[in-house]
């Protein structure tokens, strides 16, 4: 089990809900959990969200491993001048 | 003055890495021979203009440009009825997310002209002067509307709406009415109302900023070259050639294949060349006349129609114990997007507190739409505004506890382990590192003199990855060529070949870095969000280490030896097998002299989505001198510290940290976006848009603090964003201690500091 | 409409061209002649990349008509190389990293050869508020000035 925060961006798919575990082991397969748990938010997550993966930020990287009970973060994207 | 400082997990014997050798560009760039957007030219070229509102918010009731048509040498007016209607749809290049509906909307309007200088046509005439009569005769019918520009003005709710389909996303309940306001979000840990009861001492203040444009000195301009058959070929000065072949073909519904852009040699972005406002037009003005069409912006039209950052409200709440614990923290930030959603405002809320450890906080951002030019990214976005607000409110509370405010930055400092407030765990970061170099800087213990002020704050960013592609030629003789798809803004030609040499084992001078155009390099973002050295520093490293595998792997075969048993050291192959009668080292030279009998030619190409950039944090001194009688301020001193990771060409490095501090004390001190009461921007040029020169400043030192970075081969973090985060709030902690009075409403420009010691002395 | 024909000496060269009425000197050296290494930032005379010598004096080639080039002789940074060699200021430039983008980089050269031929030996402040006419947003001056000082304690040397 991983365990996720997700931010207020996530709510309106979360129902409010901040934090839970779910079962994956590669970013890709953390974003099909998302979206079966809480449809849209997977897609969501996919499209707008990098993904802190034991404070490593990922973006755009769906192979990306994911240890057991890692700590994920869903954080917005991140861009720069 | 300028250190370096070796840090933990710095390799120590690099050869190359860490010197300071001549960039490979640089003849170039002081003989005149670069060429830069403006300096190229296709036979036959057209001139393109471009009409603009002089409305900051009209309907365009119609459009009529049969008068310029029919002018002797106009060969092409373009209107918005020329461009598909685009759905919206979030393009996410990596860089901030842009919606390419309102991208295109942002290069030519439609229905509604959303601020003043946007542009409303276009016309393509065999001169300047037939082009600029062109213009003046089209005729636009405007019905002006109601504008707003003032950011809580456009927030409120009886403001004039800039689109009617925009709802506020990220609120709990999805609002019925459209409004400006096109997001909400928040970021938010423990307990706020349980934080400030913990506390002994809260300090509040309320900032604001105005909008500062990033001032390259080099205005937009490009050549595009439309041929019969669809094909296209563009050259432009951009921070990314692929993101004007993108954006362009999304504009324009073409195939990305049919489109060709060629990076010009850039004359500074700063973010503000991460989009597209004339290449499109000159691929329609082109299209439709059959010639080449350049455009080149004046200075007045990239103020009015391009860049600029966030003008902000910022309000902060601290709390903390009498030993300066923080307890609670409560920062409020609302910020103009310009007239299409996208303000920074997001790495605003997630970089406002992410020096500190704060148990209880909430951070809440606004990304507001108002009738000015759709802001650009601006060297780390969002930051600085955000920064200004917390790192003066530290300030005042350090005051308030009577410690000093580095101990107190130290004593609620971000380490290894602890959570950032933007939610993941920091490694390897260098933040009491840096704060202990300003500490110990001999800046920081001078005596000041009467008049003059001290002023510390602190700066974060995340420093960004992404896709890059990078290919290493050896050529027959053994010198290597490198090419990447990153335009060179600051002298990273230099930093990709040093990473090459280095890797290769041979001297830089043997290394020539070149920038490729879009068909003849595989993919990679822009140059932005301080990732070129790192991301594309990563592919260029790769690239180097197969090359040197298979040079390994060739000289087995001459050697007839297993490949393991020969080694790559100082640019030639090592064999290990003592039974080998002296085999001596056999050089790049050889091998490469010899490629085509070994197999081919000796190349390599590495493209990836580097992930694992560093954060980096910054710590500055500002010290400053007031005349009291003209409430000018001088500034005397600064010195700027930066985790960098491993500086790989160090004087460049410098360079970034001491630009940044450059720009941070322009929008201290001097710059805005000034706008008549019909919202036109009165101060569209560089004498009254005041950037700083070269007497307005002191001589910039550096500290570089080198807390290795594990992902990348040389230990790289991002450098450019970071230094201009803490200069906002370094000036203005500076003017506090000078005059005794807080100082919240950017730029602190003469008159304004002259009516606070006025007041006080009366 | 005929236009006026200039003749003048630029870089050490006779050149001529036809200038338009209104064409700047900064037009006809980067469109009529193909100099392009003086820039255009802002074409009002506030940002200096244009900075061009005529007769010796610094001007801001973008304020300057191309019509009053007659007769005059005119040195921009494509004559500042000689021989095959940098000049010691441009040499400077590259030791110091005096440039970033590079686009203000021919302006601040041309500027800071006015200043030495003016005063070869300023201070740090009187070289500040020389260069203050030639913007550079990339690199806060620190190295510009730093590079210019060391180009100018250089040619104390090769003088004496
Ligand atoms: S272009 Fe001449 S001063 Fe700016
Ligand atoms: S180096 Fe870019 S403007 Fe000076």
């Amino acid at each position: 089990m991983v365990h996720v925060i997700a931010p207020s961006d996530c709510h309106q798919f979360t129902g409010g809900l901040t934090e839970f575990d779910v079962e994956a082991d590669t970013v890709r397969r953390l974003i099909s959990e998302l979206e079966a748990r809480f449809p849209g938010l997977g897609d969501y997550v996919d499209r707008r969200m990098a993904i802190a993966i034991d404070g490593e930020i990922h973006q755009d990287a769906w192979f990306s491993p994911i240890r057991a009970n890692s700590e994920i973060y869903l954080i917005p994207k991140i861009g720069g001048g | 003055m300028s250190d370096v400082l070796d840090g933990p997990g710095v390799q120590p014997d690099l050869k190359v890495v860490g010197t300071r050798p001549i960039r490979p560009d640089g003849a170039d760039k002081v003989t005149g021979r670069a060429a830069f957007g403006a300096d190229f030219n296709m036979p036959g070229q057209l001139v393109g203009k471009i009409l603009r509102s002089p409305h900051a918010h009209a309907k365009i009731v119609s459009i009529d440009t049969r008068k310029a048509r029919a002018l002797p040498g106009v060969k092409a007016v373009v209107t918005g009825a020329d461009f598909p209607n685009l759905a919206s749809e979030m393009h996410e290049g990596g860089e901030a997310a842009s919606n390419l509906r309102d991208l295109a909307m942002n290069v030519i309007a439609r229905d509604k002209a959303l601020y003043d200088g946007h542009a409303v046509a276009a016309v393509a005439a065999t001169s300047s002067a037939i082009a600029d009569e062109a213009l003046r005769l089209i005729t636009v019918t405007y019905e002006v509307l109601p504008h707003v520009i003032d950011v809580e003005a456009a927030m409120s709710p009886d403001a004039p709406v800039l689109h009617a389909h925009l709802f506020t996303e990220g609120l709990e309940v999805r609002p019925t009415s459209a409004s400006n306001v096109a997001r909400r979000n928040q970021i938010t840990r423990g307990d706020l109302a349980e934080g400030f009861a913990a506390a002994d001492v809260i300090v509040e203040g309320r900032y604001t900023t105005q909008a500062v444009h990033q001032g390259y000195i080099e205005p937009h301009a490009c050549v595009a070259a439309w041929v019969e058959d669809g094909q296209c070929d563009v050259w432009s000065s951009s921070q990314g050639q692929f993101m004007v072949r993108t954006y362009c073909a999304k504009i324009l519904g073409l195939e990305i294949s049919d489109i060709r852009v060629t990076p010009a040699e850039i004359g500074g972005g700063f973010g503000g060349k991460t989009t597209v406002y004339l290449e499109p037009l000159a691929l329609a003005l082109s299209r439709q006349s059959g010639h080449p069409v350049k455009m080149v912006m004046t200075r007045e039209e990239v103020f009015r129609a391009t860049g600029p950052t966030s003008g902000a409200v910022i309000l902060v709440k601290l709390g903390a114990k009498v030993d300066g614990t923080m307890t609670a923290a409560e920062v409020e930030l609302k910020y103009q997007a310009g007239a299409f959603p996208g303000s920074p405002v997001g790495a605003g809320s997630m970089t406002a507190l992410a020096c500190y450890d704060i148990p209880n906080f909430l951070i809440t951002g606004w990304d507001v739409v108002t009738n000015s030019p759709k802001v650009a990214a601006y060297r780390a976005p969002g930051a600085p505004i955000a920064a200004f607000g917390v790192e003066s409110a530290v300030d005042d509370l350090a005051r308030k506890l009577g410690m000093d405010p580095l101990a107190l930055r130290e004593r609620n400092g971000v380490r290894n382990g602890v959570k950032a407030a933007y939610g993941p765990t920091f490694q390897n970061i260098g933040y009491l590192e840096t704060l202990a170099a300003i500490k110990d800087c001999p800046q920081y213990s001078l005596p000041l003199g009467p008049n003059q002020g001290r002023g510390v704050a602190a700066g974060f960013w995340f420093n960004v990855g992404g896709e890059s592609t990078a290919a290493v030629h050896v050529n027959e003789d053994g010198s290597v060529v490198v090419v990447t798809g990153n335009p060179d803004i600051g002298g990273s030609r230099a930093a990709m070949a040093m990473m090459a040499a280095e890797t290769l084992g041979v001297p830089m001078q043997r290394v020539r870095p070149r920038i490729a155009d879009t068909a003849s390099i595989g993919f990679s973002m822009l140059t932005g969000g301080s990732r070129t050295t790192f991301a594309t520093g990563m592919a260029v490293v790769q690239a180097a280490e197969k090359v040197v595998a298979d040079l390994k792997r060739r000289a087995a075969l001459l050697w007839e030896v297993p490949a393991d048993k020969v080694e790559w050291r100082n640019g030639a192959a090592v064999c290990l097998d003592p039974a080998k009668a002296d085999p001596k080292p056999m050089t790049l030279e050889i091998l490469a002299g010899q490629s085509a009998r070994t197999g081919g030619p000796i190349s390599a190409q590495v493209s990836l989505n580097a992930q694992g950039a560093g954060p980096g944090f910054g710590v500055h001194v500002c010290d400053v001198e007031i005349d009291p009688e003209t409430g000018h301020v001088t500034v005397l001193r600064y010195t700027a510290a930066q985790d960098v990771g491993k500086a790989i060409h160090p004087s460049y490095v410098e360079g970034q940290v001491q630009g940044g501090v450059a720009q941070g004390v322009g929008w201290a001190l001097n710059e805005e976006y000034i706008f008549d009461s019909d919202g036109r921007m009165e101060n569209a040029g560089f004498l009254d848009y005041r950037v700083p020169v070269a007497s307005d400043l002191p001589m910039i030192d550096t500290i570089l603090v080198e807390v290795a970075n594990p992902r990348h081969p040389f230990g790289a973090k991002g450098v450019g964003e970071v230094p201009i985060v803490p200069p906002l709030a370094a000036v203005a902690n500076a003017i506090r201690s000078a005059i005794g009075v807080r100082m919240a409403d950017l730029p602190l420009s003469p008159p304004k500091i002259r009516a606070v010691m006025d007041a006080r002395a009366s | 409409m005929s236009k006026p024909h200039i003749s003048a000496i630029v870089n050490g060269d006779p050149v001529e061209f036809l200038a338009d009425p209104g064409m700047t000197l900064l037009d006809a050296l980067r469109d009529e002649l193909s100099l392009t290494g003086s820039k255009e930032g802002c074409g009002s005379g506030d940002c200096g990349a244009c900075s061009v010598i005529v007769d010796g004096r610094l001007v801001c080639s973008c304020l300057m008509l191309a019509a009053e080039a007659e007769g005059r002789r005119v040195d921009t940074i494509e004559g500042l190389a000689q021989g095959g060699r940098l000049h010691p200021l441009q040499q400077k430039f590259l030791e110091h990293a005096a440039l970033q983008c590079g686009f203000c980089t021919p302006g601040l050269l041309m500027a800071a050869k006015a200043l030495l031929d003016a005063n070869p030996d300023p201070t740090e402040t009187e070289a500040r508020y020389w260069l203050a006419g030639n913007l550079c947003r990339c690199t806060g001056y620190d190295k510009v000035i730093r590079a210019v000082m060391d180009a100018a304690a250089e040619l104390r040397q090769v003088k004496v």
